[in-house]
């Protein structure tokens, strides 16, 4: 099966390549496969396979690495847009304001 | 106390209706506060007692009340009973050199981590992640640096093993800073495989995974599992809006109302039934195969090929001019419904950015709102034209 990619150009993700340390956490957490490294430092190879999840950002020792996580679920942008709180899916896709450690996930 | 407000939010959360929910199926679980885990749940078959004390034994034989509960589960019914207690637990017999794997304690995750293990003896700890699964809890934070730093603290690990490895589910990987972890705890934290049936070849590889078992795929039965809980979330809406549809269909047109309505309504409430075919069944499992990168997209074009088939079997005549537009208020509205559903299944995919997401949505739904309100108007004018 061929790997599925989503819509082209949309993703925030950011990689400081003068910060990087090659630790190659990124390469490891990534479920998609956006880093490969050079040998000294982690570039990006597939920016639109992100689906910002957040898992090389927040593991990313040299802070390095800016993606504004969250998740993608049109049923959670909807839940907050509407300004309701769902029971049946406790997704918020992101909430007000920029602390990061407040965006909250679904499935 | 914080844990006791967490925990009756949570549950109060849960016997609210679920009328708007979309695909997400995490809806939180309320669990025990104790701090070592019951030995009175069902799938603890004893106890094992080491130099630091006693600790509940599981085996990685799954057993009928297990896979019980995975079905209900999967259907939505009974979700507020499907956490495991947070604690450290042990499969097989573990000793001060096994392997730690940390896991969520929503069942279905505990469950198929130990299942995925047979013949090995392996510590689990078990994380409070409110009964969300990995990747959601991740996500959320529940599955997170601190609540791992407090499980290590609190169950007791640092005496039960001697070394300072701990295995996370790379899919954990969102919530948690590995770094920070050693830091504050001296844990070094090992990410391994994203699917628990390749454990034993990352355990027998001295903790290393092959660039397989990192990548995120979305294979049909992956994909098929997640259809029944959408279906259950979209009956309470459906049911509404066929009722409506069908007392709809009474209005004007050629006969009596209850014949209009056992005509134009049932063929409503057939039709609203083959949007959520495309929608919600034939999306999902055509996902790879469908045109378009949107979901919307995909969703359009399933209710396109579904209001073509069902127009084709209702039969129309369509050299007069109530029965063309009647047609062509269907191929407005299943095809709207179709990509709106399609479209919600973007929460449950695994590669679906937040960004992409909300482009989508932008374009997208005003687009499926007007042709579902232009069709259902068009749909009621073409009884009353002559």
């Amino acid at each position: 099966m061929k790997n599925l990619t989503y819509l082209k150009d949309v993703v925030t993700l950011k990689l400081d390549e003068n910060k990087c340390n090659g630790c190659g956490m990124c390469l490891e957490v990534c479920p998609h496969q956006v880093f490969k490294t050079t040998g000294k430092h982690a570039v990006i190879q597939d920016r639109d396979a992100c689906m910002e999840c957040g898992a090389c950002a927040k593991n990313c020792p040299a802070a390095a690495i800016f993606v504004q996580s969250g998740v993608g679920c049109a049923a959670a942008v909807i839940n907050s847009m509407l300004g309701t709180n769902n029971p049946g899916c406790s997704c918020v896709a992101e909430t007000g304001g920029a602390r990061k450690d407040q965006r909250t996930g679904c499935c | 106390m914080n844990i006791d407000k967490n925990i009756s939010a949570s549950a109060k959360m849960i016997t609210l209706p679920v009328i708007e929910a979309g695909s997400c199926r995490c809806g939180e679980t309320k669990v025990s506060a104790g701090t070592a885990p019951n030995l009175n749940q069902p799938f603890v078959t004893g106890v094992i007692s080491t130099g630091a004390g006693t600790f509940p034994q599981v085996s990685s034989a799954l057993r009928w009340h297990d896979h019980w509960a995975t079905l209900k589960a999967r259907w939505g019914i009974g979700r507020m009973n499907y956490a495991v207690d947070p604690g450290l637990y042990a499969l097989g017999n573990p000793d001060n050199n096994s392997p730690v794997l940390v896991s969520a304690n929503y069942k279905i995750s505990f469950d198929k981590l130990r299942k995925a293990l047979p013949g090995s003896s392996v510590w689990l700890l078990v994380l409070d992640t409110k009964g969300i699964n990995v990747w959601c809890a991740a996500g959320k934070g529940t599955f997170g640096t601190q609540e791992l730093i407090n499980k290590i603290e609190s169950s007791r690990l640092k005496e039960a093993v001697d070394h300072k490895k701990i295995i996370l589910p790379q899919l954990g990987a969102p919530g948690i800073a590995a770094h920070e972890v050693r830091q504050r705890t001296g844990f070094k934290v090992y990410y391994g495989p994203i699917r628990a049936e390749d454990i034993p070849a990352y355990l027998d590889a001295g903790l290393k995974a092959t660039t397989k078992m990192r990548l995120m795929t979305f294979p049909l039965k992956d994909r098929a599992v997640l259809i029944p809980v959408e279906l259950v979330e979209i009956i309470k809406p459906f049911m509404f809006l066929a009722s409506v549809l069908f007392l709809l269909g009474g209005i004007g047109g050629p006969g009596g109302f209850l014949e209009n309505a056992l005509s134009y309504g049932s063929f409503a409430v057939l039709a609203l039934s083959g949007a959520v075919l495309a929608g919600a069944v034939i999306n999902p499992l055509l996902l790879p195969y469908l045109p378009g990168r949107a979901f919307s997209i995909k969703g359009f074009f399933t209710g396109i090929i579904v209001a073509l088939t069902l127009l084709y079997l209702r039969g129309l005549d369509l050299q007069a001019w109530p029965a063309r537009v009647e047609a062509f208020a269907w191929l407005l509205i299943i095809p709207a419904v179709a990509a709106y559903l399609a479209m919600n299944f973007t929460g449950c995919s695994t590669y679906t950015s937040l960004s992409g997401v909300k482009k989508e949505m932008r374009l997208a739904l005003p687009v499926q709102i007007s042709m579902a309100i232009c069709g259902i108007l068009i749909w009621l004018t073409s009884r009353l034209i002559t």
